[in-house]
C-alpha cells in the first residue's frame, strides 16, 4: 500500500518539476501526471480511511524535532476528499491552462499546492503541521495573485494577513498543548490530554475556532474568502473552495474533537450557533452577488456553516455521552464535507468555463449560454441542484442527515441544547430555500434567456478535457447522492475512532436512524422518479402527436423583445433585498436630469449597493485603530541613530535594575 | 391497494379544485363552472397544438415532466387512506418537501428560460415566497416530528393524539398559511388572474400552452391535494385505517372525503373573505406565521415535550 502513496507523491513532484522544463506547447499536458498522482492517492486515502495504517518513516531534522507523518482514518478520509477533487481538476486544467500566461509557474504551484494539502492532513506532529500549513498558505497566496493585477494583489494581501492571523492563533494553541502535555505529536497529545487544566482546554478550543475558522471561512473571519477565491484562476478556486478550506475543518476536528476529547456541552452549542450564523449570512450575501465566482465563494461560507452544524451537534451529543447520536451528527458533517468538495469544485470549474467563453465574471453580461455551451450548462445545473440539496443528488443526503442530527438534539438533557438544535434546523431550512433562490438566479440569469452581451452571443463550448473534468464531478454528485451506504462506509472508521460508535445508520442503501424510525432510500427515490417520469412521458405520447409551433416569446404586442427587457439578476433579488433590508442595509441612488421638468427626462442614472456589514463595522474600525496605534508608535522611531543607542542604554539599565 | 393509494391524489385532484371553485362561486353569489370543469380543461389542453418560444431551451420542455414527476413522487410518500404506506419508508417528510422544492426549482428556471419580463417576475416572486414559506413549513412539521420522535409521515400520523396541545395548534396555524401560500391562493397569490402586477405562479406559466400547460396545471392540482393530505395526516389523522382490510379502508375513505371537503370549504372561505395582499406586504404575514411556528416549537420544548 505504501507504494501507491509514494507513487502518488512522486507524480505530483514530477508534475511540479516537469511543468517548468517542458516546452511551452505541451506544458498543459503535465497535468496528466497530477491526475495519475491523484488516482494513486485516492487508493491510499481509501485504504487509510478503513483504519488501516501505512508506515511513513519520519525525517529527523534535529534531536528534538522531526518531520513525522501519520495516517489514521480521519486523515485518510481527508486524503480521499482532496484526491477525489484533484483528479478531475487536473484533467480540467489540461484544457484550461492551455492559453494562460506563465504556464510553468502555474504547473509548479498547482502541484505544490496539492502536495501541501496532503501534508497538512497527514502531519503527525506540530512542526510538520505548521510547516505544511504555511506552505499551503504561501503557495495559495501566489496562486491568488497569479493574474497580476491590482485587484488580485489586494485580495492576496488580505488573504495573507488573515491567514497569518489565523496561523498565529494556531501556533499559540499548539504551544499551550505542548506545554501541558509535553508532546509534539498529535497521538502523544491526545494520550496526555486528560491532564490539561479546564481553562486551558477552553482557551485551546476558542483559539482553534479562530485559527482554523479563519481558514475555513466562518463568519466573522470570512472576509478574505469572497475576495481571494474569485481572484485565483478557476481551477485553483475550485481546489481552494472545494478542499483547502476543509483543512480548516480537519484541523478543528483534529484538535477539538480528537486531541481534546469531549469538552463541556457549550462547546458544541457554540459551534452549532456559529454554523447556523455562517450558513444563513453566507447565503444571504451570495444572493446579492452578480460576480459568479464571488457568489460561489459566499456559498462556501454557507456550506462550511452546514458542516459545522453537523460537527457541533456531534460535539454536543458527545459531551452528554450520547455516542450513537454523536456519530450520526459527525457522519452528517463529514458527508457534507465530501459533498461540498464535489459540487463546489464542479461549480467553480463551470464558472471557469463560463468566464473562458464570455470573458466576464458578471452574470448580467451572460445569458443564453445553455445553447452555445450545452455540456457546461448541464453540468453546472447538476452542481446547482446538488448544492441546493435537492434529491436525488448528494447535497440532499448530507443535509437530510444534518436535519436528523439537529432534530435528535431534542433528546439532549439540557434545555439549551433542546432549543438551539431545532433552531439550527430552522436555520438550515432557511439556508436551503435561500440557496435554491440563489441558484435559480445564478443558473437562470447566466444560462437561460437571450444573450445579454456580444461576448455571451459569441460564446463557445469548452475543450474536451474541461468537459471531462466537469463530467466526472457531475457523476460523483449523482453517485454520492444515491449510494450513501458506500460513502458512509468510507466515513465510518473515522467516526468510530472519534465518537466510539458508528451511528448504526446505513443498511444496504437505506439510511435509517434507529432512534426515530426515520428512513431514507435515495436510490429508491431516484428509481421511482425515473419510473414516474417514463410513465408521464408515455401518457403524453399515448395521447397522439400534436404540432409544435415555434414563435417569439409573448411581447404584449410590441415589436421584438430585446435582451435588455429580460429580468436581471439585480431585479431577481430585489424582493429579497427588501425583505432582509435590516441585514443588507441597501443604499440606492437615483439621479435624473431633465430637459424640461418634470416630463422630459434626458438621462436617468440608478445605482444600488448593499453595505458590507462586517467590513464596515468590524474590520474598518479595527484597521483604523491599528493604523492610529502604529502612527503613535512611529514617534519612537525618529531615524536618529543616537536616539536608538539611547533606547538600548535605557533598556539595558532597566534590565540591570530589575533583572537582578 | 396500499401500493396504489397515491393514485387517489393524482386522479381526484382536479375534482378537488373544481369543488373549491364551485364553493367559492357559491360563497360569492355566482353559479360558477361545474365541479368537473378542471377535467374538461385538462382534456382540452391535451388535445391542442403547442406554441413554444424560440428562445426556450430544453429546460423549458423538460420542466413540465420534472414538475409532474416531483409531485407524483412526493405523493407516493404520503399515506392517504391507510397508514400501511409501503413507499413511506423510502422518504420522510423532509424528503417530501425537498422533492417538491425540486419541482419548484425547475419551474422557476422555466420562467427565466423564455427571456420575458413576466416569466422572470414570476420566478423571482415564486422563489421569494418559497424563502419565507419553506422554513416555516419545516418548523411547523418539526414540532409534530419531534413529538412523534420521527420525521416519517406514517409515524407522525400514528402517534398524533386526538388531544391538541397549544404548540400543535400554533404549528397548525402556521402550516395552514404555508399551504395557502404553496397552493398559490388568496391572499398570497391569485389563481384566477393574468394581470401582471398580481401574478406569481401564473407568471411562470404564461409561456406554456397545450400539453405542457396541461401537465403544469395538473401538477399544481396534485400538489394542492397532496398538501391538504399532509395537513390531514399530520394534524388530523384520526380515522385513517391502520390496516388494509376492506371495511377499514371504506370507512377510512369516507373519513378522508369528509376531511377533504372540510379543507376545501376552509380554503374557499379564506379565499372569499380575504383580499389579495400586495406582494411586499407578504413578508409580514409569512414572517408572522414563521414566528408562530417558532413559538410552537419553543412552547413544545418548554412544556417538556407536550
Amino acid at each position: 500500500m505504501e507504494s501507491y502513496f509514494y507513487t502518488g507523491i512522486l507524480f505530483f513532484l514530477f508534475g511540479a518539476v516537469i511543468s517548468c522544463i517542458t516546452p511551452r506547447k505541451v506544458k498543459n499536458y503535465t497535468y496528466v501526471l497530477s491526475a495519475i498522482g491523484a488516482v494513486n492517492l485516492i487508493i491510499t486515502g481509501l485504504y487509510l480511511s478503513t483504519g488501516s495504517l501505512i508506515s511513513i518513516p519520519s525525517i529527523p531534522i534535529s534531536p528534538a524535532l522531526e518531520f513525522a507523518f501519520q495516517g489514521d482514518a480521519l486523515s485518510g478520509f481527508f486524503v480521499t476528499v482532496i484526491s477525489i477533487l484533484t483528479l478531475p481538476v487536473s484533467i480540467y486544467s489540461i484544457g484550461y491552462t492551455k492559453n494562460i500566461g506563465n504556464q510553468g509557474l502555474m504547473g509548479f504551484l498547482y502541484n505544490l499546492f496539492a502536495l501541501s494539502m496532503y501534508a497538512v492532513v497527514l502531519s503527525g506532529n506540530v512542526i510538520t503541521f505548521l510547516i505544511s500549513w504555511e506552505t499551503m498558505s504561501v503557495v495559495s497566496y501566489f496562486l491568488v495573485t497569479f493574474d497580476r493585477n491590482e485587484k488580485s494583489a489586494k485580495a492576496g494581501l488580505l488573504y495573507a494577513v488573515m491567514t497569518h492571523i489565523g496561523t498565529a492563533f494556531i501556533i499559540i494553541l499548539f504551544l499551550v498543548l505542548y506545554k501541558c502535555t509535553g508532546h509534539m505529536d498529535f497521538s502523544g497529545m491526545k494520550a496526555a490530554s486528560a491532564g490539561i487544566p479546564e481553562d486551558l482546554k477552553t482557551l485551546v478550543f476558542i483559539f482553534s475556532i479562530i485559527g482554523f475558522g479563519t481558514k475555513a471561512g466562518i463568519i466573522p473571519f470570512h472576509t478574505w474568502l469572497p475576495k481571494a477565491h474569485p481572484a485565483a484562476p478557476s481551477n485553483i478556486s475550485s481546489l481552494m473552495s472545494g478542499v483547502m478550506i476543509k483543512t480548516g475543518i480537519y484541523g478543528f476536528i483534529r484538535i477539538s474533537m480528537d486531541v481534546l476529547g469531549h469538552g463541556p456541552e457549550w462547546w458544541g452549542i457554540t459551534i452549532i450557533v456559529i454554523g447556523a450564523v455562517s450558513s444563513v449570512i453566507g447565503v444571504l450575501y451570495a444572493l446579492m452577488e452578480h460576480d459568479i465566482k464571488k457568489l460561489l465563494a459566499y456559498h462556501s461560507i454557507e456550506n462550511i456553516g452546514i458542516i459545522l452544524l453537523g460537527v457541533g451537534s456531534s460535539m454536543m451529543f458527545g459531551s452528554n455521552g450520547m455516542y450513537t447520536l454523536s456519530a450520526i451528527a459527525l457522519i452528517a458533517g463529514l458527508y457534507h464535507t465530501l459533498n461540498h468538495a464535489v459540487f463546489k469544485g464542479l461549480l467553480f470549474l463551470g464558472a471557469g468555463s463560463m468566464m473562458h467563453a464570455t470573458h466576464t465574471k458578471n452574470m448580467e453580461d451572460m445569458g443564453g449560454l445553455i445553447k452555445s455551451m450545452p455540456y457546461t450548462g448541464l453540468f453546472f445545473l447538476i452542481g446547482s441542484v446538488s448544492i441546493c440539496a435537492l434529491p436525488p443528488f448528494n447535497g440532499f443526503v448530507s443535509e437530510w442527515l444534518t436535519y436528523q442530527a439537529l432534530l435528535l438534539g431534542f433528546n439532549a438533557p439540557s434545555i439549551t441544547s433542546k432549543i438551539i438544535s431545532p433552531l439550527g434546523g430552522a436555520a438550515l431550512a432557511l439556508t436551503g430555500a435561500l440557496a435554491a433562490a440563489c441558484f435559480v438566479k445564478a443558473f437562470g440569469i447566466s444560462f437561460l434567456g437571450v444573450p445579454r452581451s456580444r461576448h455571451a452571443q459569441a460564446a463557445k463550448e469548452s475543450s474536451a478535457s474541461m468537459i471531462a473534468g466537469m463530467a466526472i464531478l457531475a457523476l460523483l454528485c449523482l453517485l454520492a447522492g444515491i449510494f450513501p451506504g458506500t460513502v458512509i462506509n468510507i466515513i465510518s472508521p473515522s467516526v468510530i475512532s472519534l465518537t466510539g460508535s458508528d451511528g448504526n445508520i446505513s443498511y444496504n442503501g437505506f439510511l435509517s436512524v434507529s432512534q426515530t424510525f426515520s428512513s431514507l432510500a435515495p436510490a429508491a427515490i431516484l428509481i421511482s422518479m425515473l419510473c414516474i417520469g417514463v410513465a408521464v412521458a408515455l401518457f403524453v405520447i399515448a395521447g397522439g402527436k400534436r404540432k409544435t409551433v415555434y414563435a417569439d416569446s409573448w411581447d404584449c404586442g410590441m415589436p421584438s423583445l430585446t435582451s435588455r427587457m429580460q429580468y436581471t439578476a439585480t431585479a431577481f433579488t430585489k424582493p429579497i433585498r427588501l425583505i432582509f433590508k435590516r441585514i443588507y442595509l441597501p443604499k440606492r441612488e437615483l439621479s435624473i436630469s431633465y430637459i424640461l421638468k418634470p416630463l422630459f427626462v434626458k438621462s436617468l442614472k440608478y445605482s444600488g449597493e448593499i453595505t458590507p456589514f462586517f467590513e464596515r463595522y468590524m474590520y474598518e474600525p479595527l484597521t483604523s485603530f491599528i493604523r492610529t496605534a502604529a502612527a503613535k508608535a512611529r514617534l519612537l522611531q525618529s531615524g536618529n541613530l543616537n536616539l536608538y543607542l539611547g533606547y538600548i542604554l535605557i533598556t539595558l539599565m532597566l534590565l540591570l535594575i530589575f533583572g537582578i | 391497494m396500499e401500493y396504489l393509494q397515491f393514485l387517489i391524489i393524482i386522479l381526484f385532484s382536479p375534482l378537488l379544485n373544481g369543488i373549491i371553485k364551485k364553493l367559492k362561486a357559491y360563497m360569492q353569489g355566482r353559479i360558477g363552472p361545474g365541479i368537473f370543469q378542471p377535467y374538461y380543461d385538462l382534456i382540452r389542453l391535451f388535445r391542442k397544438d403547442m406554441v413554444v418560444s424560440v428562445v426556450a431551451s430544453w429546460i423549458f420542455k423538460a420542466t413540465p415532466y420534472i414538475v409532474m414527476t416531483s409531485v407524483i413522487a412526493a405523493s407516493m410518500l404520503v399515506p392517504v387512506i391507510t397508514l400501511k404506506s409501503p413507499f413511506g419508508i423510502i422518504g420522510d417528510v423532509i424528503a417530501l418537501i425537498y422533492i417538491l422544492a425540486l419541482g419548484r426549482f425547475f419551474m422557476a428556471l422555466a420562467g427565466l428560460d423564455t427571456g420575458t419580463a413576466f416569466g422572470g417576475e414570476g420566478s423571482s416572486r415564486e422563489m421569494t415566497v418559497a424563502i419565507l414559506v419553506e422554513p416555516m413549513m419545516m418548523l411547523s412539521i418539526f414540532t409534530a416530528a419531534i413529538s412523534a420522535g420521527s420525521t416519517n409521515i406514517t409515524r407522525i400520523a400514528e402517534t398524533q393524539s386526538m388531544f391538541y396541545s397549544p404548540s400543535h395548534i400554533l404549528a397548525l396555524a402556521a402550516f395552514i398559511v404555508a399551504v395557502v401560500a404553496e397552493t398559490g391562493r388568496i391572499p398570497i397569490d391569485n389563481p384566477d388572474t393574468h394581470l401582471e402586477l398580481t401574478m406569481i405562479h401564473e407568471g411562470i406559466l404564461l409561456e406554456y400552452s397545450g400539453r405542457y400547460l396541461a401537465l403544469m396545471e395538473w401538477a399544481h392540482y396534485i400538489k394542492q391535494m397532496l398538501l391538504f393530505t399532509i395537513t390531514i395526516d399530520i394534524f388530523f389523522p384520526a380515522g385513517i385505517s391502520h390496516s388494509t382490510e376492506i371495511y377499514g379502508l371504506a370507512l377510512s375513505s369516507g373519513v378522508y372525503i369528509v376531511k377533504m371537503i372540510f379543507m376545501a370549504v376552509s380554503m374557499a372561505l379564506i379565499e372569499s373573505s380575504r383580499a389579495k395582499m400586495r406582494f411586499f406586504q407578504l413578508p409580514s404575514l409569512l414572517g408572522g406565521a414563521f414566528v408562530l411556528a417558532l413559538l410552537s416549537l419553543l412552547m413544545f420544548i418548554m412544556m417538556g415535550g407536550k
